[in-house]
């Protein structure tokens, strides 16, 4: 067998929202890694579609918002023949587990892909705990 | 008098029904390639004209190879993902690898006329029909 594994389609998963909207669209919820270094915490949120200035991005009562919203001029005059993914909106929502400095937070979006970086205050820094 | 409301979830409603009722239709069914390999691909018509879009997101451009022929489309390429060293992870959903792709088309193509262009994570192909494949008017004398 072929020792090269083949790359699997990820289905979208669709937002749940809280409360429904009247009108029944769809949003969906960006693919996601999430990773922490000492100073920082890196997300990394994969949004295929989303033009830069289309990204909104806050950070409230310590839960991050990241929102990216489709230019659908694109699609128009287009008549769908066959498809095999929907599109939509993106949004999602964390419960930051560390305290953020909120004027400092880094975004850069590339090639679909948005990377955020959220600094970490002083205080939210690890401290090494030594075991007596 | 009804007024329209020109807004745009409306429109995206539109879309989204619209891409919904021509899932995994059975355009392809007579091809040899299937649905479901990644990546994900959307087909429209513009036109006389198709458009292959597929969802990409985070890929060197110099790592897809496009590749056409009469009626087929192969689309490879590799996904990267990395980390800095050092990290802790919390979540890790995204996927990465190489992939290989074939799409068999019920039409014929010129393929010299292909385009393509990858943008946000978007890679879109353009499939000019051959002028052979189109349809002609047949003028009655």
């Amino acid at each position: 067998m072929d020792a090269k594994q083949e790359l699997q389609v990820q289905q979208k998963r669709e937002l749940d929202k809280k409360e429904e909207g009247t009108i029944p669209v769809r949003a969906f919820l960006p693919t996601a890694d999430i990773y922490e270094s000492q100073d920082a915490l890196k997300v990394v949120l994969e949004m295929p579609g989303v033009e830069k200035g289309n990204v909104d991005v806050r950070v409230e009562d310590g839960v991050l918002n990241v929102e990216g919203r489709l230019d659908l001029t694109k699609y128009q005059g287009l008549q769908p023949l066959y498809t095999e993914y929907n599109i939509g909106h993106y949004s999602r929502s964390f419960r930051l587990s560390n305290k953020i400095n909120q004027d400092k937070i880094g975004a850069e979006l590339k090639e679909g892909v948005l990377s955020l970086t959220l600094p970490k205050v002083e205080e939210a820094k690890p401290r090494t705990i030594q075991v007596n | 008098m009804i007024t329209a409301f020109a807004d745009p979830f409306d429109a995206l409603v539109n879309l989204q029904r619209s891409l919904e009722a021509r899932l995994a239709s059975d355009w392809l069914a007579d091809q040899t390639t299937s649905q479901g390999p990644f990546p994900p691909i959307n087909v429209f018509q513009q036109g006389s004209d198709l458009l292959a879009i597929i969802e990409l997101p985070g890929i060197d451009k110099d790592s897809l190879q496009i590749q056409a022929q009469e009626n087929t489309v192969r689309i490879a390429g590799k996904k990267t993902v990395s980390y800095p060293e050092g990290v802790s992870v919390h979540r890790r959903e995204r996927i990465f690898g190489e992939f290989d792709r074939t799409l068999s088309l019920p039409v014929q193509l010129e393929p010299d006329g292909i385009k393509a262009e990858y943008r946000d994570g978007i890679l879109a192909l353009f499939l000019p029909r051959s002028e052979r494949d189109k349809p002609r008017t047949i003028k009655i004398s």
